[in-house]
């Protein structure tokens, strides 16, 4: 490659500030006594603790995974600080009595949550560090029988519906990650749909990291009864650290007959900074069962932060005609490493699932595709349509896609696509000559290059989305 | 067309220049003014395309000396898209496919960015469809390009009328087609012909690259060029390329003085 397209540089990271609060937290390190420590914190009911004294022993008989195409310094464990809460413990019911300092801090981050100033058709869960702040909206939901609010809270309030479901989709000891969600869980937000309601509004759930110290492992549970549906939004920043910091989430969707859940994310976790010192290993595990008939779960996403990212949405279809689909836009830059991908399971009959993958590498990354396609043997009729794109910008990028595909029914169809292209000098040329300077060219092309993703997002997102990939490849070639 | 008292468009003086520090052009002297349409003929590899590209900036090709000067100011001190905006148009004898990219937004973009330039207001979406429609007429082009992606798919001629699109979009003060006439059938050499005919005017002025007197039976020169070897050594009229066709570029050769 050219020296115009040269290595990219990162917009200064605008959420890298730290909120100065003072938090209770628990002293490093992971043991039953922090696993006990957490659950009286969090007054939860007993199945709660045994759930996580089981995930945590089985994580203790668990190796970390290696297959992933990444690579990071070993991770101490005992190291992390497994609990931290802005110091104003119970959460408020009214937001005037939240800590104004929380309130500022959503608010430069863009998400305001008091009465005036809120989204005006978007709940939203506020999280930080480990405990949810704020919810907004939540009488409004509560008219049509939505419940939206913290998992805690739900632990309290619902805990049959989370004794049912939690666990369901993602078992505790699905994976090394999963396993250690399960046992030092502190928040996360939970939603249920009752049968044959159409969610009112877009619900979100926004994370914040702030303590440089602590993990983030954060759980959320939707459950969308027959005939229901609900769109989903998180977005996720931390401030600028030297030192790593782990999220290690679970997400659990449940959709039962006609049921639908989108379910969108847009994640910009500090990255690091240019040389790959500091940034977020974002270890993920979100999966969403097609439990009912005629039932479909969407996930979109928007990967554009981390150190680290390793996730890998999925859908398991159990219900005969249930949909799946997964449209993901994941951009690394600088030394980001990217291993994200899905895995479409299709057990029942005339199931269907999309897999639209957009990968953009720049600078000195690494983003690998990585996805599973696997029909069962009485997935008669199943049908799987994957198209995986890559894109190069300058010529220390790397993209790599590992699909994998296991097929057990003579009567399914399976299709899989895969490009890649590169922004060449050429192109950034030829727009040039035609007046329009190689930023907007750049923006123009991944715009172009991502659309078939970002049509699949909430409108005030889609925009959002656009402009974050632009700033983020801010001053990249020249 | 010559008119007198004209002002000068573009003047190239011992222009020196290299591509990975390969010296290509090695004194070019070029003088366009207002009105005139200049053609520039020569063997493959004399370094035509060369010298259109470092006219429109291209970062790759390294200027060792010599001055350009465009409307009085120093082309050499603009980067390429201020160029494009200050009224320099190149027409790429191998246009460039981007794929994702509407076609229409494309020439949107272009258009406004000229425009902006030009102390004028940018054009929204919707009265931007009136305007390219009309020059749509100009090369006798499908509205259908519009949806598609810049350039993908087209065949060699649908890059070239593309191409030509562009310029009628854009008006531009200085307008240098590198082989359009490449690629077309017969109709469609007329019908681009006649479109770079029309937005010839008094003001502008045209350098037009090609191997074949063919064009310019329609698009007649004022000047026809012969380079050799990254410098230009022969000045004519349009009986110059008459000349070329019946002899060849053997002829050229000959007339060098020994041992350049
Ligand atoms: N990027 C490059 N790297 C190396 N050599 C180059 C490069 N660009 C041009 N050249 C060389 O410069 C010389 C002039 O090329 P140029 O494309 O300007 O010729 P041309 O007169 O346009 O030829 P044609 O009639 O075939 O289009 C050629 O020998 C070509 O190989
Ligand atoms: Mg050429």
């Amino acid at each position: 490659m050219s020296a115009s397209v040269s290595t990219l540089v990162n917009q200064p990271y605008k959420y890298g500030f730290v909120t100065d609060i003072e938090s209770d937290t628990l002293p490093r390190g992971l043991s039953e006594e922090t696993i006990y420590a957490i659950s009286a914190k969090k007054n939860e009911p007993e199945f709660m603790l045994e759930f996580r004294l089981r995930a945590y022993r089985q994580w203790l008989k668990m190796t970390e995974p290696t297959w992933p195409d990444v690579n990071y310094p070993a991770i101490n464990y005992q190291d992390i600080i497994y609990y931290s809460a802005p110091k104003q413990t119970q959460k408020k019911q009214s937001l005037d009595e939240v800590d104004p300092t929380l309130l500022e801090t959503f608010e430069k981050l863009g998400i305001p949550l008091s009465e005036q100033k809120r989204l005006a058709n978007v709940a939203v869960d506020a999280i930080f560090d480990s405990v949810s702040v704020a919810t907004t909206f939540r009488e409004k939901l509560a008219e049509h029988g939505v419940i939206f609010c913290s998992i805690s809270e739900a632990l309290k309030e619902h805990p049959e519906l989370v004794k049912k479901y939690l666990g369901s989709v993602v078992p505790i000891a699905d994976n090394y990650f999963a396993a250690l969600n399960s046992a030092v869980f502190s928040d996360g937000s939970f939603v249920y749909i009752p049968k044959g309601v159409e969610c009112p509004m877009e619900l979100s759930t926004y994370f914040r990291i702030n303590n440089g110290d602590s993990g983030q492992f954060e759980r959320t549970l939707i459950v969308a009864e027959e005939g229901s549906s609900v769109s989903y939004l998180e977005g996720c920043t931390a401030p600028m650290y030297d030192s790593n910091q782990l999220h290690a989430a679970v997400v659990e969707l449940v959709a039962l007959d006609n049921a639908s859940i989108k379910y969108s994310t847009v994640q910009n976790w500090y990255a690091g900074d240019a040389n790959g010192k500091g940034g977020i290993y974002n270890f993920v595990t979100k999966r969403g069962l097609c439990k009912g008939k005629n039932s479909k779960i969407s996930w979109t996403q928007v990967e554009t932060g981390s150190a680290i990212t390793w996730k890998y949405p999925s859908c398991v279809l159990v219900g005969d005609n249930s949909i799946g689909e997964f449209y993901s836009v994941a951009l690394t830059n600088n030394c980001q490493q990217a291993d994200t991908g899905t895995k479409m399971v299709h057990i029942g009959k005339n199931t269907r699932s999309t897999i639209v993958s957009k990968g953009i590498s720049a600078g000195k990354s690494k983003n690998s595709y990585r996805g599973l396609v696997k029909v069962g043997p009485n997935a008669d009729g199943a049908r799987n349509y994957s198209q995986c794109d890559s894109m190069l910008i300058g010529s220390n990028a790397q993209a790599n896609t590992y699909p994998y595909i296991q097929v057990q029914n003579e009567l399914a169809r399976v299709e899989h696509e895969a490009t890649t292209s590169k922004i060449g000098e050429d192109q950034l040329f030829y727009l040039a000559q035609r007046g329009i300077s190689a930023e907007d060219a750049v923006s123009m092309m991944i715009s172009g290059f991502c659309k078939d993703v970002f049509n699949q997002l909430p409108m005030e997102f889609a925009v959002e989305a656009d402009k974050l990939l632009s700033l983020k490849l801010e001053g990249s070639v020249g | 067309m010559i008119v007198d008292n004209a002002p000068t468009v573009l003047s190239v003086k011992n222009l020196t220049a290299n591509v990975n520090d390969t010296p290509i052009l090695k004194g070019l002297k070029l003088e366009i003014k207002a009105g005139e349409i200049h053609a520039i003929m020569g063997r493959n590899g004399s370094g035509k395309s060369t010298f259109s590209k470092i006219l429109a900036g291209h970062p790759a090709y390294e200027v060792t000396g010599g001055e350009v000067v465009f409307e009085g100011q120093n082309l050499l001190e603009l980067e390429a898209e201020e160029r494009a905006r200050s009224g320099v148009f190149l027409a790429f004898q191998y246009p460039v496919e981007i794929p994702g990219v509407s076609n229409l937004d494309f020439l949107r973009a272009s258009y406004n960015a000229r425009r902006k330039h030009q102390g004028l207001e940018e054009v929204d979406p919707f009265d931007f469809e009136d305007v390219v429609r009309d020059r749509l007429q100009v090369v006798q082009m499908d509205a259908s390009f519009l949806d598609r992606s810049v350039n993908q798919g087209f065949s060699g001629g649908e890059k070239k009328r593309n191409e030509i699109l562009q310029m009628a979009l854009l008006e531009p003060t200085l307008a240098v087609l590198d082989e359009t006439d490449s690629g077309l059938d017969i109709d469609a050499l007329r019908i681009v012909a006649e479109g770079v005919n029309q937005l010839a005017n008094e003001k502008n002025a045209m350098l037009v690259i090609t191997h074949y007197q063919r064009l310019l039976d329609y698009i007649i020169p004022d000047y026809v060029h012969v380079m050799y070897d990254g410098k230009i050594v022969m000045t004519g009229d349009k009986e110059l390329a008459l000349e070329l066709e019946a002899k060849g570029y053997d002829w050229v050769d000959e007339l060098q003085p020994v041992g350049v």
